[in-house]
Order: C-alpha cells, then sequence, then structure tokens
C-alpha cells in the first residue's frame, strides 16, 4: 500500500512483571495509517495504546514485529533520530529554559541555521497563537498554553508524523473543547499525519479521520468513527463508543445477511448479520437507544414490549427505561421535538417499541 | 487574653522564632562582634587582649610586618582556598556519577544504596580520619597492599610517601566531604521528570546533549547546595590538615587555632579568622549568585 506515513505490523510488546511475570500489553498489533491521517488510538487505561504510540516514537522497542514509518523499518532506532516528534500528556517542556529555548531545542539539535531557527521558532508560535512570548518560562504559563507550547515545541521540526499521547487530558473541559476543534485545524493546516492517544471516545470521534480502539493490548477494530459507532464488530466496541443496549438470545433462523434471534419471554426479532452465524449459536443484539421508538400501535418487524421503569428528562432527549417481557432491560432516547415528546409513556405503563432491522447488529464476541 | 493571643499573628510569629534568635544571639552575633572587636586590638606580654583600634593585625596577615615583607600568611590563605577550590572539583566529579547512578536506580534498591552513603557518617569525624593515617603512612595499608601486588609481578617497589603531607589532606577532605555532594545531587536528580528526558530524546539529543542541556542545568541547584556544604567548611578546617598534613601543611583554620592556643594573640587570630569569613561570604555570594540558586530552585 503506499502512502503509509506509519505501519505497526504483528507488533508485540511483553514488559517484565513487578512480580517477575510477564506483561504482555501490546498483543500482534497490526496497523496501517495513512499520509495526512488524524489517527486515533482510543481504550481505557492499560489497553496498550500508549505502548504503542510509544513504540512509533522509538521509547519502547516491539518485542516482536516491525514499526514503520514512510515505508521505512524502523528497527532498534533510537528516538533521536526518528522522524517523528511527541506531544507528552504532561508537555515535559524543559522548566530550565524559556518558550523560546524549548521550541528552539530540536532545531538546535538537529543544527539547523541560528537564523532560519529565530525565523521558524517565530511562526510555530505565532500558529499557536503564543507569539511573543519567547522570553518566559513555562511556569509562568497557563495549562492550554503549555499546551500550545508543546505542540508548536513538536510542529516546528516539521515531524513526518506528529505523535499526541492524551495532549488534552490535563485541561478542563470548557478549554479540552476548544482545543480539539483547534488541534483538527491545525492539522488541516499543516498537513501532517497525527497520531493521537485518547481514553475519552467523544474525543476521538470529534477530531480523528479514523479510529483503532484497543482493548487488553489488541487492536479490536479499526474504522472511521461513523463506521465504528454505526457499525461495531463486537461487543466492547459496541459498549465503548456511546451508550447502547444489549440483548442475549439464541439464532433462530439466517437469511443471507440477517438472522432472526429469539430470547426469553417469547421475545424476537430481526438484526443485521456482518458474521457468519448458524442456526442454534448463542449472540448479542446490539441497538443504539437513539434508534428505538417508543409507539403505542406499531407495525414493524422489530416490536417489543415491555413496561416503563424509569423516565428522565435531559432537555434534548427523554431516557425511557423499559424492562422487557422476558426480563432484558433497555434504554430508549426519544429526541425532544416538541414539548409533548415527554408524553410518550408514564412509568409502569406497558409500551412497545419498534427499530429498523438495520439498527438492531447481531455481535459474536 | 487567649483569644487576642489568636488573633495576633506578629505576636506568634515572634513565639516561632523566638528560641531560634536566642541561639543565634548569644552564640553567633554576641561572639562575632567579640572577634571582630578583638581583631582590632594588641596583646600584652602576658597574652592578655588590650582594647585599642589597630589595623596592624591586618596588615600583618597581608604581608606587612615590621621586618619587612613577608608573604607566610597570605601563602597559607592561599593554600587553604586552593585546597577548597581542589576538594569541591574533584568532589563533584566523583559524586555526580554516583548520584546519577543512584537517582537512576529502581526505586526499591535507592534508598539502600544512600544508607550505604551515610553509613561512615555513623563513626566519629575524627576516628574516620586516623584511619587515612594507618591507610596512608609509611608502613600502612596502602603501601603494604601495593607492595605484595608488585612483589606478585617481582617488579620494584618504592612505598609511596603519602602521609604526612597536603595530599594526604586532600584525600582526607575529599573522602569526608562526598557524602555532603552526594545527597544534594541526588534530590536535585531524583526530582527531574523522566518525561524530561524523554523530551529531549524526541528532540534529537542522544544522550551525551541530553545530559549537558537537560540533566546538567536541571541539577545544578544540587551542584551548588553540594558546593556550598563543601567548601565552607573545607577553608576553614583544621582538624584534618593537623591529623593528615602534621606540621607540614598549616592552613587558616591551624593559624587561627594556634594563635588562640597556641601563640595566645587573640587578636591575631581574630583578624586571620574575619579575613577567612569575608573571603568565604564574598565568594559564596558570588558563586550563588553566578549560578543563580534562588531562581534554579524556584524553576526546578
Amino acid at each position: 500500500m503506499a502512502n503509509l506515513a506509519v505501519e505497526l505490523r504483528n507488533v508485540w510488546k511483553r514488559f517484565p512483571g513487578p512480580g517477575g511475570e510477564v506483561v504482555t500489553a501490546v498483543k500482534n498489533v497490526s496497523l496501517q495509517i495513512a499520509d495526512g491521517e488524524f489517527f486515533a488510538l482510543l481504550g481505557p487505561s492499560g489497553c496498550g495504546k500508549t505502548t504503542s504510540l510509544r513504540m512509533i516514537a522509538g521509547f519502547e522497542l516491539p518485542s516482536e514485529g516491525e514499526v514503520f514509518i514512510h515505508g521505512r523499518a524502523m528497527g532498534k532506532t533510537p528516538p533521536y533520530q526518528r522522524p517523528v516528534n511527541t506531544v507528552f500528556q504532561s508537555y515535559a517542556l524543559f522548566p530550565h529554559m524559556t518558550i523560546g529555548e524549548n521550541v528552539a531545542f530540536g532545531l538546535q539539535m538537529k543544527g539547523v541555521a541560528r537564523q532560519e531557527i529565530q525565523r521558524r521558532v517565530g511562526e510555530a508560535l505565532e500558529m499557536v497563537r503564543l507569539a511573543g512570548y519567547e522570553r518566559r518560562k513555562p511556569k509562568q504559563l497557563s495549562g492550554g498554553q503549555q499546551q500550545r507550547i508543546a505542540l508548536a515545541r513538536a510542529l516546528v521540526n516539521r515531524p513526518e508524523v506528529l505523535l499526541l499521547d492524551e495532549p488534552l487530558g490535563a485541561l478542563d473541559l470548557k478549554l479540552r473543547k476548544e482545543m480539539q476543534l483547534e488541534l483538527k485545524k491545525l492539522q488541516r493546516e499543516v498537513g501532517i499525519t497525527f497520531v493521537f492517544v485518547t481514553h475519552d471516545q467523544e474525543e476521538a470521534l470529534t477530531m480523528s479521520d479514523r479510529i483503532a480502539v484497543m482493548e487488553g493490548g489488541v487492536a479490536l477494530q479499526v474504522g472511521s468513527a461513523n463506521d465504528i459507532y454505526e457499525h461495531p464488530n463486537c461487543r466492547f466496541v459496541a459498549d465503548f463508543i456511546g451508550d447502547t443496549n444489549f440483548l442475549e438470545g439464541v439464532i433462530a433462523q439466517v437469511d443471507s445477511n440477517k438472522a432472526q434471534v429469539e430470547m426469553m419471554g417469547g421475545v424476537s426479532v430481526w438484526a443485521h448479520t456482518p458474521q457468519r452465524v448458524h442456526v442454534g449459536q448463542s449472540v448479542t443484539v446490539t441497538v443504539r437507544p437513539e434508534k428505538m421508538h417508543i409507539r403505542s400501535t406499531a407495525t414493524d418487524v422489530n416490536q417489543v414490549t415491555g413496561l416503563v421503569t424509569d423516565i428522565v428528562y435531559i432537555g434534548t432527549d427523554t431516557h425511557y427505561g423499559i424492562l422487557l417481557d422476558g426480563g432484558q432491560a433497555i434504554r430508549v432516547r426519544e429526541q425532544n421535538y416538541s414539548a409533548e415528546s415527554r408524553l410518550l409513556a408514564r412509568e409502569g405503563e406497558t409500551v412497545s417499541v419498534r427499530f429498523a432491522i438495520e439498527a438492531a447488529r447481531v455481535l459474536t464476541e | 487574653m487567649i483569644q487576642r493571643f489568636r488573633e495576633n499573628r506578629r505576636l506568634q510569629g515572634l513565639l516561632l522564632i523566638l528560641p531560634a534568635m536566642f541561639v543565634m544571639v548569644t552564640l553567633l552575633v554576641a561572639p562575632l562582634t567579640l572577634t571582630v572587636i578583638t581583631s582590632f586590638g594588641q596583646r600584652d606580654a602576658d597574652g592578655n587582649v588590650i582594647y585599642t583600634f589597630t589595623l596592624e593585625n591586618y596588615w600583618r596577615l597581608m604581608g606587612f610586618t615590621e621586618s619587612g615583607w613577608d608573604d607566610l600568611y597570605l601563602r597559607i590563605l592561599l593554600r587553604s582556598l586552593w585546597l577548597a577550590v581542589q576538594t569541591t572539583t574533584i568532589v563533584i566529579l566523583m559524586a555526580y556519577p554516583l548520584a546519577y547512578f543512584i537517582a537512576r536506580s529502581p526505586e526499591r534498591r535507592r534508598n539502600f544504596l544512600l544508607f550505604l552513603v551515610l553509613v561512615p557518617l555513623w563513626t566519629n569525624f575524627v576516628i574516620r580520619i586516623y584511619a587515612w593515617v594507618m591507610i596512608l603512612r609509611g608502613q600502612g595499608v596502602l603501601n603494604s597492599m601495593l607492595g605484595g601486588v608488585a612483589g606478585l609481578f617481582n617488579a620494584p617497589f618504592q612505598p609511596l610517601d603519602l602521609y604526612p603531607s597536603q595530599t594526604a589532606v586532600l584525600i582526607g577532605m575529599v573522602y569526608e566531604f562526598l557524602p555532603f555532594m552526594i545527597l544534594p545531587i541526588y534530590t536535585s536528580l531524583e526530582k527531574i521528570e523522566p518525561n524530561l528526558y524523554e523530551a529531549a530524546a524526541d528532540l534529537y539529543a542522544n544522550a551525551f546533549r541530553t545530559f549537558w542541556r537537560v540533566t546538567v542545568p536541571l541539577s545544578m541547584p544540587g551542584i551548588v547546595a553540594g558546593t556550598i556544604l563543601t567548601f565552607i567548611p573545607v577553608i576553614g578546617t583544621f582538624v584534618v590538615s593537623d591529623i593528615l598534613g602534621g606540621r607540614q601543611v598549616i592552613l587558616v583554620g591551624n593559624l587561627v587555632q594556634r594563635q588562640f592556643l597556641d601563640a595566645r594573640n587573640p587578636p591575631f587570630g581574630a583578624a586571620a579568622s574575619i579575613i577567612l569569613l569575608v573571603m568565604t561570604l564574598v565568594l559564596t555570594l558570588y558563586y550563588t549568585r553566578r549560578f543563580g540558586l534562588g531562581e534554579e530552585i524556584a524553576a526546578g
């Protein structure tokens, strides 16, 4: 494949654990990140996302497998010889240097001419809207400003790939939202490949072109935000990205890429199934709450009945907790188009819930 | 009354500093004032101090004696200064790698290593310096070991004539002050965020450049603190030079001690100690200004 900025090929990473045992942080991960892409490694803490990023940077070396940057195998290349730069979670600005010296550091190490350094440092600071801060010390800047300096210090070197390790983790919510959009805009402007580590699924969805969802050292699914949200390939991904409902059942009937799943209490639904399944197989059906609708009379294929257990009004939406016949609980989200929307049901009432076949998805793992 | 005391912050502050103030005034300010006054005095034939105002003692120290120019005391001052500079330099060069090694060790091992650094301090200082006499003297441990090794290879061996000598004093000083340099350097190295090393590596600095551009500047507060802890005691020492230098190595400390105890000339001894004090103060102030102790500590 041409124009790959970063490729991880069957990469494993094992660490010696505290008790002498071997901890496998990354298990056979293969990723292909295209040139100019904004790519997120998303997962809970300890999923191996940071270790993967550190292997690209060269801070860790793979136990097995190979990391390629623009087609070149990195092998044991030390960090200071790799064409990548990192924005650290704690920013890691040098406290004894001024902002100008911090940003100039990489260019100095590369032996760039003094005048060129001065010009590029100025440009980089302008890019992050902190022009004129050259002579301050990192301690004199706010968290958000330090974050932008860390970004400038990395980007001033015009790396082939920019690695970002939870760069917005230390900022408060409002600033984080602003920086998300700013980072996205910046990436478009400079056209550099960004590889971004986060545990915040919303952040990953907002910013990335593509996302790799990681869990237990494995890259479970790689795809666009839309792919991952609409077509999760396993229970973990469906659960980690957004809210969803899970219904347990057994395959009763298969019709090309659709299957009928029977559940306890005589409930039966049709769901889209991308994987091969066979009759009698135990599966999980996932349906997003906003794709389910409460209707007193409905004639859809998928229609289940249950008892409303709780109603939560959150302004834009109203959430209904419903206990289905057969004992499985679901949540339904109805958007409040008008003031009457919240009158769809009352607590304790029995209602019908309908959803399209395409909204339901069979998961085998 | 108690209520008033609770509200009176100034009174509380005064009470908090009172014990230390008492000690400082009675044991530092008062004796120092007395020393300054004595240094401008004269002595009579019996060794009693006559309180007058004369600069004679200072002139003598500078080399202007009644019988003409004599740089004896200037040489003593310079010797003390040179020995302090040598000791401090060697101690920094020896302590830094060790402190670096400890700071880079796994956390569990660090405390044990620091403990080992401190073990020598459990034994009395004078006893440890006497131990060096046993090691360095003509038929001492060092010479018999070297002789044994030379004997194995049938090489001719001339015992080293180290004790008593200025080199022996230097060895004793380096040995004595090594822990006082290791600890502050270790403390400042340990405080350096490991991420900073990675950031330097990420920004194309190899290990050597990372060391000089990141590690050394960030451990400067430790080096400065260790230097002060070493330089000031060394420049005024008299015990180590007495034991390991014999009569050959006379330092300012020995001069002061002898003027007070043997020569019975307190005014001259007082003048010598004031010169030592001023020299130490000026050097320390210059050094901390030059390497910005306060600023570095605030930044680190």
